[in-house]
């Protein structure tokens, strides 16, 4: 699987999305994949055009690791909006990551 | 795998640190290809230790590398170690060392679902790649307690770790906050690292702290057991082990001459051996910074280098005082010969002296040491560490075949009874002990010096006068008559007063010797004249009596002739009687 570069989902992303988010994972393992997935169903139920993720695979740019101090993996780090925010593990709680994004949930299923 | 090439099966393999003394208490160094944990309360060195394991490994076994920091920031390691004379940033543009500061605070984290600490691997590995390192530091890797919500996730990332670190064959330092009680860490780290374990310790006594080491555990090796005072110097970290566990120095037959003509012949004409220690002790103002000050003197009109730690006097004062007895040592000062060291004694621990006094040595390369005096150096009040320390200190300056000559004050004062009792725990450790002594004595107060031992030679059971002059120091013989033993002026005045009876005796002697001289021409003449006279008499009766026997034999021929002449007219007569 190649999938893993950079995903552009806002496809009306004509202005800068409100959400950067960075998920950094280490090679393709379940894990990283888990939390691949995870991501995208997260964002696209509550953020719809309003994010871009970049996936960044440890395993090939290692010197990455280091500017936002990454140490546990997967790692997912909100860029923007401020301040910066991380939330590690495979992001299966989904209402632990909108927290943890400070996102609202819509339609309030995640009350 | 591992990375060294001289990994051997049957001996542990190990990796020198650099660190002075750590490789001798360790044998060697630390495992090889294995992780060491480090571990000890806040501030007692854990760090430095571990900074200069990689950069001692980076500039002198050309081994690069990792420091990977979880507490303090690059920047913030860099200005902590430049103290130490380490150049992190040149060595950091020269790929010698790579730092990485993890950081982790639990504030930013949201944790959801599973994860591990690949990161940390990959940051580690990819620092490790970069410069090929062979040495790892992980500054406190215990910092991630804290920082992480997980603990079971923690403690099997950080068993894979150390075995990651193990299998990669890095020579690795894990540092750890020693636990509350006995815990040697506060995590139980030492459950993974079994191999070497190293305790730093801080203790302050007396308002001086003190940092201790020791090896608690090393597997497979033999290690020193017993707790070493270690320092962080201007040249880094290091250890002190006692090395006089063997006493093997090496011993001289040369003698080094006290500077004292009379001192000299005390000790058996030739004054100390080389390499031996010697102690001088005595109460104030016996003399005892003189005495150093001329020992010192002595070696650089040798012209040999000598070294003088003063902790009572600064430098200029020693000079200044030394030239009131005759001693310029500024001439020497100026010559390059002669070093001159003073602080406070109370500046820094007894073991921060010692550092600073075999630094000093090492760069000096001196062949006498006089420290002056060692009673402030080593508090006498906790005995306890006064040996130990000192006993470093002769053994190294024992090794380094330097004769020195420590000075002590008494504390018993004048009057006690026996005031050099209270060195009797140094005294073991020298091998000559000259003591000088005040006696209080009819209105002044004069010194004296003997010697109290002299191992391995023969030594005056003498005493001594000890004068200062202007002209430097003289011994003299006191005055022992009697049943006194006096000194100063009173061994003057008696000196005088016996000279006086002395001079008056001799007077009297040829006194009498001339009355005896003339007497005897007297008799003599008188001898002389009797006999004149006997010889006078003796002629006149010779002349006498010749005289008589002249006459005597006149009268026997008249008196012959008569009766001849008698015979003949009797003759006729009768003829004329018959006739008639």
């Amino acid at each position: 699987m190649t999938a893993l570069a950079s995903i552009e989902a806002g496809r009306e992303a004509a202005a800068a999305p409100r959400f950067q988010l960075r998920l950094y994972v280490a090679g393709q393992t379940a894990k990283s994949l888990t939390a691949i997935a995870n991501l995208q169903r997260i964002c696209e139920t509550h953020l719809v055009g309003q994010y871009v993720i970049e996936v960044i695979d440890l395993t090939k740019t290692p010197q990455l690791a280091a500017g936002d101090q990454i140490l546990a993996v997967p790692t997912l780090v909100r860029r923007l909006p401020e301040p910066i925010k991380k939330i590690i593990g495979d992001l299966s709680n989904e209402s632990h990551v909108l927290v943890g994004l400070d996102v609202q949930p819509v339609g309030g299923d995640a009350r | 795998m591992t990375n060294t090439p001289n990994e051997s099966v049957s001996t542990l393999s190990k990796t020198r640190t650099g660190i002075e003394g750590l490789d001798q208490i360790t044998g060697g160094g630390l495992p090889t290809g294995r992780p060491t944990l480090v571990s000890g309360s806040a501030g007692c060195g854990k760090t430095m230790l571990a900074m200069e394991f990689l950069v001692r490994g980076a500039t002198q076994f050309g081994e690069p590398g990792v420091f990977m920091m979880f507490e303090e920031s690059a920047a913030e390691l860099t200005a902590n170690v430049r103290s130490m004379g380490f150049d992190l940033d040149a060595l950091v543009a020269q790929k010698l060392i790579a730092l990485d500061y993890v950081h982790v605070e639990r504030s930013e984290f949201e944790e959801t679902g599973e994860y591990d600490l690949e990161g940390l691997f990959i940051r580690l590995g990819h620092a490790i790649d970069s410069i090929g390192a062979k040495r790892v530091v992980l500054d406190t890797v215990e910092a991630l307690f804290a920082g992480l919500p997980n603990e079971a996730v923690l403690r099997a990332e950080l068993r894979r770790l150390f075995r990651w670190l193990k299998d990669r064959g890095i020579t690795a330092i894990i540092t750890g906050e020693k636990g509350a009680g006995n815990a040697i860490t506060r995590h139980g780290l030492e459950e993974y690292v079994a191999d070497c374990v190293i305790v730093l310790d801080q203790r302050i006594q007396e308002q001086i702290s003190t940092r201790r080491l020791r090896v608690l555990k090393y597997r497979g090796t033999p290690h020193g057991m017993n707790e070493y005072p270690f320092l962080i110097g201007a040249h880094g970290f290091s250890v002190l082990p006692i090395t006089s566990l063997q006493l093997d120095h090496e011993v001289s037959m040369q003698r080094v001459f006290t500077g004292i003509g009379r001192l000299d012949e005390m000790l058996g004409g030739q004054g100390y051996y080389q390499g031996s220690s010697v102690l001088v002790s005595g109460s104030p103002g016996t003399g005892k910074s003189s005495i150093a000050a001329k020992f010192v003197e002595t070696a650089c009109q040798r012209g040999e280098r000598a070294l003088f730690f003063a902790y009572e006097e600064s430098n200029a004062q020693i000079v200044r005082n030394m030239r009131s007895i005759g001693i310029d040592l500024e001439r020497w000062m100026k010559k390059g010969l002669l070093q001159i060291h003073s602080s406070r004694p109370t500046l820094q621990g007894p073991e921060q002296h010692l550092v600073t006094m075999h630094d000093a040595v090492r760069t000096f390369r001196p062949t006498v040491v006089a420290i002056d005096p060692i009673t402030n150096l080593f508090m006498a009040n906790h005995d306890a560490e006064v040996k130990p320390t000192l006993m470093r200190l002769i053994d190294f300056l024992k090794k380094e075949q330097i004769t020195a000559l420590f000075t002590i004050l008494t504390t018993g004062g004048d009057g006690t009874s026996s005031p050099e009792d209270s060195q009797v725990h140094v005294s073991s450790l020298m091998d000559t002990w000259i003591l000088l002594r005040n006696i209080e004595f009819n209105g002044e107060r004069n010194r004296t010096v003997f010697v109290r031992k002299s191992r391995g030679m023969a030594h005056s059971n003498q005493v001594r006068e000890f004068i200062l002059g202007d002209n430097g120091i003289d011994l003299v013989d006191v005055y022992l008559g009697g049943d006194r033993v006096l000194t100063g002026s009173a061994r003057v005045s008696q000196e005088s007063q016996e000279l006086a009876v002395a001079i008056l005796r001799g007077q009297d002697h040829q006194r009498k010797l001339r009355q005896l001289a003339s007497k005897r021409t007297a008799i003599e003449a008188q001898i002389a004249a009797l006999q004149a006279e006997v010889e006078v008499e003796t002629e006149e009766v010779q002349f006498v009596i010749a005289q008589e026997s002249l006459q005597e034999r006149a009268s026997h021929l008249t008196t012959d002739a008569m009766a001849q002449q008698r015979r003949d007219s009797n003759r006729a007569n009768g003829e004329t009687r018959k006739k008639g």
